[in-house]
């Protein structure tokens, strides 16, 4: 065999290597209830099925599983309250789908949802599997309300079906911007992506509002959602010596992002958007998390209606991550407007939907035309000794501390 | 100045963790021209089996530093069974076999482990206990940390261990013959089952600790992580000329610091608005110190691939390697 064959054999293994090295495994059976939904309908019953799409695998499975039990606790709470419908005793169960933050997984999952009939979804987690799915739900004419799901392109596109009960990225990017602005007031400022629809998306809201606030910001710094190695970006950002570093990420990336900001020396506040603005930047990032500032769209977990904390805690364990408290709320959303329109049909109730007034664990909701959450809340969080404490909420353009907000 | 010499330093400490994991691609490679694509997974191994030992023990009030080495100290006879079992299991029934066979079992084998990993430590991230203090230090403008000095040192420290070992012992002796002409080392008296079985057991345990350093280095590790740093570290092996141990060495260096000064520069020599006779063309979006930037730091990953294809089309010998030709 001579060189040639040899390079050529090599590189063809490498790249056929590289091919398979990113794509994610073959997914496991999904979770399904579909047990429950068998055994379920008595004669005088409606079998009513909710979908639930997050991810439950992969890098941010964590908060899939979150957004579910957020959605779970409702319905179940549905089911002991004995609920009737259309003088029928409803029986609502919950079908419970992954995925794994993936695009393409995410309108498979859609489509396989709308198959099964389903009278609602909530979900999905992330902007980038929400956006191609929502067409697939507009079209079987089936409301989807998401509890995370920030980018604005999902309800500007004009999807009468199409719902969120958080802030989009164009209320949370000036929020922290200015927050920003105002408090640190830095004079330049770096931002950096991970190059996906939320991350990009939420850091350009944030460039134009700090440009709009007379701050000056350096080229953008793009990495992926798969990023560990931040260290030649942040070096080059060292040497423009930026006051402020914005990124918009998911925590797994966002984590090593700080720890090796801190370790380089820079000595910039970092801030982050909802999706690093978890408690897991703590065990990711240890020391370095000390001093960010992050925001989440809507209020903190812990300042959501006491009777659900209490009772997601004595259902699951623990306390709710992020958005439970919202994926709770758009579930019984869905069971309000079907209980007002007196029907599980998605063409009856879905008008009740949209004039809906109600008020849920994260406090009243109600939608405009494009189906945003009216006045949605932002909040603006600092990491302290460990723990993200809440010091701001930012409603309808001002800027309240979060002790006032909590007397209320 | 200051950020050329840090990214300097960030690429010395990544390429040094390359190197190690690329002597054991070119190890296993000398001796019997197979390239061990599941070694990646070796290295993951590694750094999966220190964060449970490092998580359990984080806790216990032992010294950080104590912790650490005991999390390596379990990583190691891990990974060496592994590798093991591999040789043993998937490569030693087809040696005889044609050249394709045994690689395309090593891709099966990376897969395999991959899995097995994902059953065992979940598809989460994980996140390293952040024990050990990190201090730094100034080094003429650019800041190295105490990890970033113990991962060079370690890496420095193995190489020099696993020179000694092949130029000056009766086993790297028996390795070196090997590599030269099984069949005639066999009949010098050289069990040279048991000459590979020991290469692939010394190249886990640099997996191993490659895989730790990696591991606390960024803090965080998942059953991906082998996949890409393996490719990378073939990379720098193939840079070196693969089977060639020096080779490994300066290919894995050097990788890391192109990786590292490509990432950090290759933003500001494609901003379009920093050529003058560009820059009126572009008008408005270069104003008011605008960037028209055609390829940014995302594209860190593509510079090790980049070089392997350089090398491949103009060199595929690598820069040390020269026997490549006539072995195969």
């Amino acid at each position: 065999m001579n060189n040639s064959r040899i390079a050529s054999t090599l590189l063809a293994a490498a790249l056929g290597l590289a091919g398979c090295g990113d794509k994610s495994a073959p997914k496991p059976a999904a979770k399904s209830d579909a047990p429950a939904a068998a055994a379920a309908p008595a004669a005088a019953g409606i079998e009513i099925k909710i979908g639930h799409v997050g991810p439950l695998t992969g890098q941010i499975a964590h908060l899939g599983k979150d957004n579910e039990n957020g959605a779970r606790l409702a319905i179940e709470q549905a089911n002991e309250a004995k609920i009737k419908i259309d003088g029928k005793d409803a029986k609502f169960t919950l079908v419970a789908e992954d995925d794994q933050a993936d695009p393409k997984v995410g309108t498979t999952v859609a489509q396989k949802l709308v198959d099964a009939k389903v009278a609602g979804v909530v979900g999905h987690l992330n902007s980038g599997t929400s956006i191609p799915a929502s067409p697939i739900y507009n079209q079987a004419g089936i409301p989807v309300i998401s509890g995370s799901a920030t980018n604005p392109k999902l309800t500007e596109q004009g999807f009468k079906t199409q719902f969120r009960v958080v802030g989009r990225d164009d209320q949370q990017g000036p929020a922290i911007a200015n927050y920003l602005a105002s408090n640190t007031k830095p004079k330049l400022v770096a931002v950096i992506d991970d190059a996906t629809a939320y991350g990009e998306g939420l850091a350009n809201e944030v460039e134009k509002s700090l440009k709009a606030a007379g701050v000056k910001v350096l080229p953008r710094e793009k990495g992926t959602d798969k990023t560990t190695d931040w260290k030649a970006i942040l070096t080059k950002l060292r040497g423009r010596n930026p006051d402020a570093v914005f990124y918009g990420g998911m925590d797994a990336t966002g984590g090593p992002l700080l720890k090796q900001g801190k370790e380089l020396g820079i000595k910039a506040v970092f801030s982050f958007g909802d999706g690093a603005c978890t408690d897991e930047m703590n065990k990711l990032a240890g020391a370095a998390a000390d001093g960010l500032l992050c925001s989440q769209a809507g209020i903190p977990p812990l300042a959501s209606d006491k009777k659900f904390l209490d009772a997601y805690k004595k259902k699951y364990g623990v306390d709710p991550i992020i958005y439970s408290p919202f994926t709770y709320d758009s579930a019984n959303l869905l069971i309000e407007a079907m209980k007002k329109a007196n029907s599980a049909d998605p063409a009856k109730y879905l008008p009740e939907l949209q004039k809906i007034s109600y008020t849920g664990a994260t406090g009243p909701i109600s939608f405009d035309e494009k189906g945003d959450r009216k006045d949605a809340e932002i909040t603006i969080f600092t990491m302290k000794g460990g723990k993200l404490d809440p010091i701001a909420i930012i409603k309808g353009g001002k800027t309240i501390p979060y002790q006032e907000f909590v007397k209320k | 100045m200051d950020t050329f010499l840090q990214q300097l330093v960030n690429g010395l400490t990544t390429g040094s963790v390359y190197a190690v994991v690329a002597l054991g691609y070119t190890m296993v490679y000398g001796i019997i021209q197979l390239i061990n694509f599941a070694h990646g997974e070796v290295v993951m191994i590694g750094a999966m089996v220190a964060f449970t030992v490092i998580n359990l023990l984080a806790g216990g009030g032992m010294p950080p530093l104590m912790v650490v080495l005991i999390g390596t100290a379990c990583a190691i006879p891990v990974c060496m069974i592994v590798g093991y079992a591999m040789e043993r299991l998937a490569y030693r029934p087809l040696r005889r076999a044609p050249r394709l066979a045994p690689l395309i079992t090593a891709i099966g084998v990376s897969i395999i482990l991959q899995h097995l990993a994902m059953l065992v430590w979940s598809r989460n991230v994980l996140a390293f206990p952040q024990i050990l203090r990190t201090q730094t230090y100034a080094l003429g403008g650019a800041s190295i940390s105490n990890v970033q000095v113990a991962i060079i040192t370690t890496c420095v420290a193995m190489m020099a261990g696993l020179a000694l070992l092949v130029y000056r012992t009766r086993l790297g002796t028996a390795m070196r013959a090997t590599a030269q002409n099984p069949q005639v080392a066999g009949l010098m008296g050289i069990d040279i089952n048991r000459v590979i079985a020991f290469t692939f057991l010394i190249g886990a345990a640099l997996g191993a600790v490659a895989g730790v350093l990696y591991g606390t280095y960024y803090g965080v590790a998942q059953y991906t992580m082998g996949s890409i740093l393996g490719l990378k570290a073939f990379s720098a092996a193939v840079l070196g000329g693969i089977g060639n141990i020096p080779g490994a060495m300066l290919g894995g260096v050097l990788l890391g610091i192109v990786e590292a000064l490509g990432a950090g520069y290759i933003g500001d020599f494609t901003d379009l608005c920093a050529y003058d006779s560009l820059r009126g063309a572009l008008g408005e979006r270069c104003a008011d110190g605008g960037h028209f930037i055609l390829a940014g730091s995302n594209y860190q990953d593509v510079f090790a691939f980049l070089v392997l294809i350089l090398v491949l089309v103009f060199r595929p010998s690598g820069l040390l390697g020269e026997r490549v030709g006539d072995r195969a």
